[in-house]
């Protein structure tokens, strides 16, 4: 690492501070409500540095309390990540003729978070030369203090009585993560007709109504975007 | 929950989270994203999660609960006006658990 490539990496992690105190309580609500609804702590924590994905993981620990099957846990998985691929899409041209590893390790340490940093770093500041830097600056802060949180919630998980019912902090969190992504007609469209789909679809076995109901909101959201003529 | 389960959605999970996150990264540049692809993703986050959390409010063991008995329900349109008024995580948080035990107490289950 050379000077400048250090400069970088101190810029990122600086912008990467202020983010923290919003990721540490909700990495925090993920450990507890993980072991709330049934996952042990050991499984937990693993899960947490492998998947890396908080509502994935909050959404796996309630299918696997549903009794669902590997399969539909992963397919949601896959639906909850499928925002990656717009934010690897759109950072790509930045991070062009990086090596393999820093790819694959950029790849896994990207967040919500250190994507909004990094794409808003690049496109003000275009003569940066070490990008992977200031990324890796302000991603690995936020996936290490993932990290601690998670596992402090886990251990503060194992100890608390189930008449806190905190196996509710699942639903709160997901809440908490989509109903201020609700800013315009399209969007709240999409987010009704998935919660009306998933709800008349409870009955399906395998908990599909899942799957029914992410299709039913994109095709809603497409539909209503086209007619008010606002794509963003 | 049996601990194969865990293990293989864990391992899954993590294959899943790692390919989406480095897909773009990884690929040719040369592929691009199709316009309508690009379009259909945005409302992927509020599509998914809402379908998650919907049911957590509105079956209870089991069955469509409407009624003003059910305290999940209540207490996730509580924290449902936190989100959309103020937009702050914990706050939601912290609301949804306080109203679901005040509602909880109120109705007496």
């Amino acid at each position: 690492m050379d000077a400048q490539a250090l400069a970088d990496f101190r810029a990122g992690a600086r912008a990467s501070a202020p983010v923290l105190l919003g990721v540490f309580p909700f990495g925090v609500v993920t450990g507890v409500a993980m072991v709330a609804g049934g996952i042990p702590p050991l499984e937990a924590i693993l899960m947490s540095f492998i998947a890396f994905a908080g509502a994935s993981q909050l959404a796996a620990t309630q299918l696997l309390g549903a009794a669902a099957p590997v399969a539909v846990i992963l397919v949601t998985a896959f639906f909850i990540n499928l925002r990656f691929v717009m934010y690897s899409a759109s950072m790509r041209t930045f991070l062009a003729g990086l090596p393999l590893r820093w790819r694959l390790g950029l790849g896994y340490i990207l967040s919500d978070n250190a994507y909004a940093l990094c794409i808003t770093r690049y496109t003000q500041h275009p003569e940066d030369g070490n990008r992977h830097w200031y990324f890796l600056g302000a991603a690995l802060p936020i996936w290490a203090a993932w990290q601690v949180a998670t596992i402090l919630g886990v251990v503060a998980g194992t100890s608390v009585p189930a008449a806190w019912k905190l196996d509710f902090a699942a639903p709160l969190a997901f809440i908490a993560m989509s109903v201020p992504l609700l800013r315009d007609r399209a969007m709240v469209a999409a987010a009704l007709a998935a919660g009306i789909t998933v709800v008349l679809a409870y009955a399906l076995p395998m908990r599909l109504g899942l799957v029914l109901a992410a299709v039913a909101g994109i095709l809603a959201g497409l539909l209503v975007e086209t007619r008010t003529g606002k794509p963003a | 929950m049996s601990q194969a389960t865990i293990w293989a959605a864990m391992l899954g999970m993590g294959l899943i989270s790692l390919s989406l996150r480095s897909s773009f990264l990884l690929l040719p540049e040369r592929v691009r994203m199709p316009a309508l692809l690009r379009r259909a993703l945005r409302f992927v986050p509020a599509a998914v999660l809402t379908a998650i959390y919907a049911p957590e409010l509105m079956v209870q063991s089991g069955t469509i609960d409407f009624s003003i008995d059910n305290a999940r329900l209540l207490a996730g349109l509580a924290a449902i006006a936190v989100a959309w008024r103020l937009r702050r995580t914990f706050l939601t948080i912290l609301v949804g658990m306080l109203a679901l035990h005040l509602f909880g107490a109120m109705i007496g289950r």
